[in-house]
């Protein structure tokens, strides 16, 4: 939080704007379509000691990237949610369902997104929504599972977000999720790699700063998937995860594994209180 | 002044210890954090540390701190302090303390320790997300070390 001191200092101001990348403002609003209001900032929920508020990873992106957001046209990742609305109503697998025989629109599925990863009573376990759907296809289509970050899932996982857009996270934490919940939270708090750096390091201790040229944000996934400007697709939380990890010089785990369901509870869970703002774009 | 009495401290140190390195699990730290012998025995050059700290691949400094003469190169972090005048706070020995591995300073500090092969979790084989080959090496070498201790001791106000 060095910044957060020396800006008080005009040398560091002007540093920054010498040396440092294009300045967010990090207190714009979000509203989409100039119709759906994203909460972008909230107060931090009761079970993240390190935060006050938190903050939409949209918050400290550059101007322009914010404003790719503002406008379902100008978004990209809209492209990949109107690619799964096609395939909504496809038949597939032995069942011969599509997703919309049992779901009709897939507005009706509005309030998944914000309240997943959830337990699953018939499964007896915790699901992502990227499980959920895989769920829907093995199970009760009789299709196959889409493999975890493929394009297929992402494009499913962006079309359930956008329709979700302007719902709260509300992301449950106690009861059959609970030991999940501390894993995910142990995972955060753990120092990895020989950089010996954890999640909280940097999106705790350190947003709003830079890290050489990257303005850091408090890592939230509640606009995950995430069209990255940096590889033009969409991109996974668990991916993502699995980025920051292997940035520290560390072995990442695998995505969809137990250990990385359970940090995506846990990160999701940190973000209760903003709206689900998915599929956004970041840099 | 200063440089001159380092350089001679040195060169007294190199005739002693010829080529002997003082490994990472070898390391002496003073009460707080400091090393008082330079790792390699060989004085450090000012000019190559200057590029270890800009370079990513490197010591990547920059990624967390502002230093003003090397305003040259793009990008520089808010995670540290600015290392301005850095030379007149902290002497040779703790800046070499400070490099090797900061924890030893400043506990829990989010400084990397450049100069430890032990005690990670996980380690990693570089930036490929695989397991590491061990044993590691350390992120700088001995010499790369003294190079980058050169450097900073230039930073005085
Ligand atoms: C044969 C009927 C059927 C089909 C076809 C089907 N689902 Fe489902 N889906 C269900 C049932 C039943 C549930 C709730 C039970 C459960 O949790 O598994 C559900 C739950 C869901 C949920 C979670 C809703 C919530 O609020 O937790 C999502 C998301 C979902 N389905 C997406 C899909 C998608 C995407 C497809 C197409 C790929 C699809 N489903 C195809 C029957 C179906
Ligand atoms: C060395 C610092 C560092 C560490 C450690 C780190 N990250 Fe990141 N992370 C970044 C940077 C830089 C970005 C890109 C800018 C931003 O959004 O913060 C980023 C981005 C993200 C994003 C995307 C946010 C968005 O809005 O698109 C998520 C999610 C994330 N990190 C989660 C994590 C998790 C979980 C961990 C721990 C396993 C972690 N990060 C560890 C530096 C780090
Ligand atoms: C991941 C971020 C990070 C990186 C990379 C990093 N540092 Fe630091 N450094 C810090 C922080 C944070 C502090 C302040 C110590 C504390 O309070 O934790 C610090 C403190 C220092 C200090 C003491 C500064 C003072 O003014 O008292 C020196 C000297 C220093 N670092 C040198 C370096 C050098 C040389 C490198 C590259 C080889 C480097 N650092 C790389 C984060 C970093």
């Amino acid at each position: 939080m060095y910044m957060k001191t020396l800006i008080k200092s005009g040398v560091a101001v002007i540093a920054l704007l010498a040396a440092g990348p294009v300045a967010a403002d990090e207190d714009a609003d979000l509203i989409i379509n100039d119709e759906i209001e994203i909460t972008v900032r909230a107060e931090a929920p009761a079970h993240v000691d390190g935060l006050r508020t938190i903050y939409s990873g949209w918050v400290f992106r550059a101007d322009e990237t914010q404003a790719l957001q503002m406008d379902d046209f100008e978004n990209p990742a809209m492209l990949f949610a109107d690619e799964a609305r096609e395939k909504w109503t496809r038949v597939e697998g032995s069942a011969e369902k599509s997703c919309a025989d049992c779901h009709g629109e897939p507005e009706s599925l509005a309030d998944a997104r914000g309240t997943y990863p959830k337990w699953n009573d018939q499964a007896q376990e915790v699901r992502t929504l990227a499980m959920q759907v895989n769920g829907c296809r093995t199970e009760q289509m009789g299709a196959e599972a889409w493999k975890y970050d493929s394009a297929e899932l992402l494009n499913m996982e962006a079309l359930l977000s956008s329709v979700a857009r302007g719902n709260p996270v509300n992301v449950a934490i106690d009861g059959p999720v609970a030991a999940t919940f501390e894993l995910g939270k142990e995972i955060y708090y753990s120092r990895f790699g020989q950089l010996d750096l954890s999640c909280a390091n940097c999106h705790e201790e350190n947003y709003g700063n830079n890290i050489r040229a990257d303005h850091l944000s408090q890592g939230q996934i509640n606009g995950f998937p995430t069209y990255r400007l940096k590889n033009a697709r969409l991109n996974g939380a668990q991916t993502r995860f699995r980025g920051c990890i292997r940035d520290t010089r560390a072995e990442t785990y695998a995505v969809g594994s137990e250990e990385f369901i359970a940090l995506e509870l846990y990160v999701a869970s940190r973000g209760n209180g903003l709206s689900v703002e998915g599929p956004s774009v970041r840099n | 002044m200063k440089r001159i009495l380092t350089a001679g401290a040195v060169s007294f140190l190199s005739t002693v210890a010829a080529t002997a390195e003082v490994l990472p699990e070898d390391i002496v730290f003073g009460e707080y954090g400091e090393v008082e012998v330079s790792l390699s025995g060989v004085a450090g050059d000012p000019v190559s540390g200057e590029a270890l700290m800009v370079a990513r691949g490197k010591g990547n400094c920059l990624a967390c701190h502002q230093v003003t003469a090397l305003e040259q190169h793009p990008f520089h972090g808010e995670v540290g302090p600015s290392l301005d005048g850095v030379a007149d706070r902290w002497s040779e020995a703790e800046l070499r303390g400070i490099v090797v591995n900061a924890k030893m300073t400043y506990e829990g500090t989010v400084m990397p320790a450049f100069y430890k092969v032990s005690g990670f979790y996980r380690p990693g084989d570089a930036y490929t997300g695989k397991a590491a080959v061990m044993p590691l090496s350390p992120l700088l070498t001995a010499q790369e070390i003294e190079d980058i201790v050169a450097y900073l001791l230039t930073l005085s106000d």
